[in-house]
């Protein structure tokens, strides 16, 4: 299930954020502290974990002390769905 | 012809309690200022310049975010007769080394006298100054004394004349900030005169703003406007806006705000993001005009934005355009409020090729051109060619303009102001042509990469990636590229490397990527690492950026994964 959805997080930022359909991203790797994420991809990064686990994320929320990487958005994703 | 204190002076004597300004605040209650509190505060101001031997004329650099001190100090340097100038916030998302790289290209240019800042930021102001330097003081916010009194006779502010420089106003970037577009009194009257005018501004007037104040849009159309002519301002920070686009629906429901203005980018980006949730309750049938501003203006993107929210009370005639520009104050030309603007079906290929806007032809494929309207009454518009003739209506050329309210000049760079102007025109950079009077405007002939309302210049971007780790100087190129779906420019940026191991490739690729978003705050959306030899370059060494351009979309189109 986690791997699930972390690959899914993974392929959405790769294809349609990055544009580099074979960028591999580590799970621990940063994403919005580090650039990689601007803030009008986040937001659609947002949507879409929205629209595809069915959980809510709220605007205070988008910044790099609530997920910055992977890991703890898949972990985000999954304490919202239980 | 009045100037800035004069104004300020005759608004608080006419109505000194009425709300100048709600200043909104994620999580926070709204906060009003009344003329009277906008006096006093920026009275406080003047009084500390003052304390510092700053003379009037000189420049005060002003590095604070969206608030009460931000506004208290551009008006505290107007009253004491100083030049103020808005510097972006430093963000998380920029290393402060590039922002202080960027603080010293602004001062060996400006030279300014002071810069206000706030306490925690004061060490880093120190050590990013330049050994030698202007700056004699740098004011802190938290050591602003309170001023309730206010001494008109006292205020220099009040000696100046209405030709005198008032501000400056600054683009993004290293080479952005080295050219600060100085504005007068008298041209900046002129401007609001001709535009409110334009825009059949009253009383019953709400202007509600997410915009920058770095920025021409949000510091004239988004703050001075509303301000000198004491129609309430609604204002919130671009960086709650970007988190949170539904604000802006909400602060126009809830103030029922009349204008406002959006960058191309924003009807996409509200059309797409903004969730049903957030808007529940929200009607919009106070506006009278949404203005598209500051990027090329799509009908594409007005009929996305209109029927995600005509069940809002949107009308499509709500949605405006205007053409405008800092060295201009402004608003260079204004759509009529009430209509649609006009929408033009030209032949693809006859604009391509022809460089002329006609219909199309049978068969052929056409694109739809949206005016950006007439020009205001005391501004002059032509299409120029490359001899600086007039062209006829429906060719295509460069856009030149003339008015009474052009900058004075770029501050200290009388080179540069020289070379904007030809036989007493101000050349755009623009293309653009004109028909039945109205004006569309179709490209840039300058490289300027446009992302979001936010002019980028390319070669800003590539001296970044000079400094990877496996780049060599001159053997990058950066270019945007329009995102039918964003509805702005996506940034690309391609960087030959001698290594054709597609690992070590996308190492730099990754790293390139870091580096630029680090230092400049745009994310780059293609970054693509290539081998020797592809980029093209000019006869003359130079780099060609359209014709890279040309052979990126040409790769991508027959092989859509890079």
């Amino acid at each position: 299930m986690t791997d699930g959805i972390t690959s899914e997080i993974e392929k959405y930022i790769a294809t349609q954020i990055l544009k580099q359909p074979n960028r591999k991203i580590a799970a621990d790797e940063p994403l919005i502290s580090s650039g990689l994420i601007d803030s009008f991809s986040l937001m659609d990064l947002a949507l879409f974990v929205e629209d595809t686990f069915g959980v809510r994320i709220e605007d205070t929320e988008l910044n790099a002390n609530t997920f910055d990487n992977l890991t703890q958005l898949t972990s985000l994703v999954e304490s919202r769905k239980a | 012809m009045t100037t800035f204190p004069e104004r300020l002076k005759a608004l608080h004597s006419r109505m000194a309690d009425r709300t100048a300004i709600t200043l909104q605040f994620s999580g926070r209650d709204d906060l009003s200022i009344t003329n009277k509190q906008l006096l006093c505060g920026a009275n406080a101001y003047a009084q500390a310049l003052e304390h510092e031997s700053i003379q009037p004329g000189e420049v005060v650099v002003l590095i604070l975010q969206h608030g009460e001190d931000l506004i208290y100090a551009f008006w505290g340097a107007i009253l004491h007769g100083a030049i103020p100038s808005i510097m972006p916030f430093l963000t998380e998302k920029l290393s402060p080394e590039r922002y202080k790289a960027d603080l010293s290209a602004l001062i060996s240019v400006t030279k300014p006298s002071a810069i206000v800042t706030y306490p925690e930021f004061e060490a880093e102001v120190h050590a990013a100054l330049p050994g030698e330097n202007s700056v004699r003081s740098v004011v802190v916010t938290d050591r602003i004394e309170s001023r309730p009194d206010v001494d008109f006779a006292s205020l220099k502010g009040f000696h100046c004349k209405s030709e005198d420089i008032v501000l400056l106003q600054h683009s993004s970037g290293t080479t952005g900030l080295q050219k600060g577009v100085a504005l007068s009194h008298e041209a900046v009257f002129n401007q609001l005169n001709y535009y409110s005018k334009s825009l059949e501004i009253t009383d019953a007037d709400v202007i509600v703003s997410w915009l920058p104040l770095y920025h021409d849009m949000g510091l004239i159309a988004g703050f001075l406007m509303p301000i000198l002519s004491g129609i309430p301002l609604v204002i919130m920070s671009p960086f709650d806006w970007v988190r949170a686009p539904y604000k802006l629906l909400q602060s126009i429901s809830k103030y029922q705000g009349t204008l406002t203005w959006l960058p191309n980018f924003a009807y996409n980006f509200c059309a797409q993001k903004i969730r049903d949730r957030h808007i529940e309750g929200v009607g919009l049938s106070s506006l009278r005009a949404i203005i598209n501003c500051s990027e090329p203006v799509r009908w594409e993107s007005h009929v996305a934005f209109y029927e995600r929210f005509k069940d809002h009370g949107l009308k499509l005639e709500m949605l405006q355009t205007s053409y405008a520009m800092a060295e201009n104050v402004f608003g260079v030309t204004q759509s009529q409020l009430g209509r649609i603007p006009v929408v033009d079906e030209i032949d693809r290929e006859a604009f391509m090729v022809e460089r002329v806007a006609r219909g199309p032809l049978d068969g052929h494929s056409s694109m739809k051109m949206m005016s950006s309207g007439k020009p205001l009454e005391n501004v002059k518009v032509k299409a120029i060619d490359e001899n600086g003739q007039e062209l006829p209506e429906r060719v295509i050329g460069e856009l030149a303009l003339q008015s009474n309210c052009m900058l004075t000049g770029y501050f200290n760079r009388p080179d540069l102001t020289e070379k904007a102007f030809r036989d007493g025109w101000y050349l755009t950079g623009d293309y653009g042509y004109i028909a039945n009077g109205e004006v569309f405007v179709s490209g840039r002939k300058k490289d300027m990469i446009i992302v979001g309302g936010k002019n980028i210049y390319p070669q800003d971007l590539e001296t970044l990636t000079y400094e990877v780790a496996g780049v060599h100087a001159g053997r990058s190129v950066a270019f945007g590229l329009f995102d039918e779906t964003q509805g702005t420019e996506d940034v690309v940026v391609i960087a030959e490397v001698d290594s054709e191991d597609a690992d070590e490739q996308q190492k730099i690729a990754d790293a390139i990527r870091l580096h630029v978003t680090k230092n400049s705050a745009i994310a780059l959306r293609y970054v693509k690492v290539v081998g020797p030899k592809w980029i093209l370059k000019t006869s003359s060494g130079k780099t060609a950026r359209t014709a890279n351009k040309e052979k990126f979309l040409l790769e991508l189109q027959e092989n859509r994964g890079i």
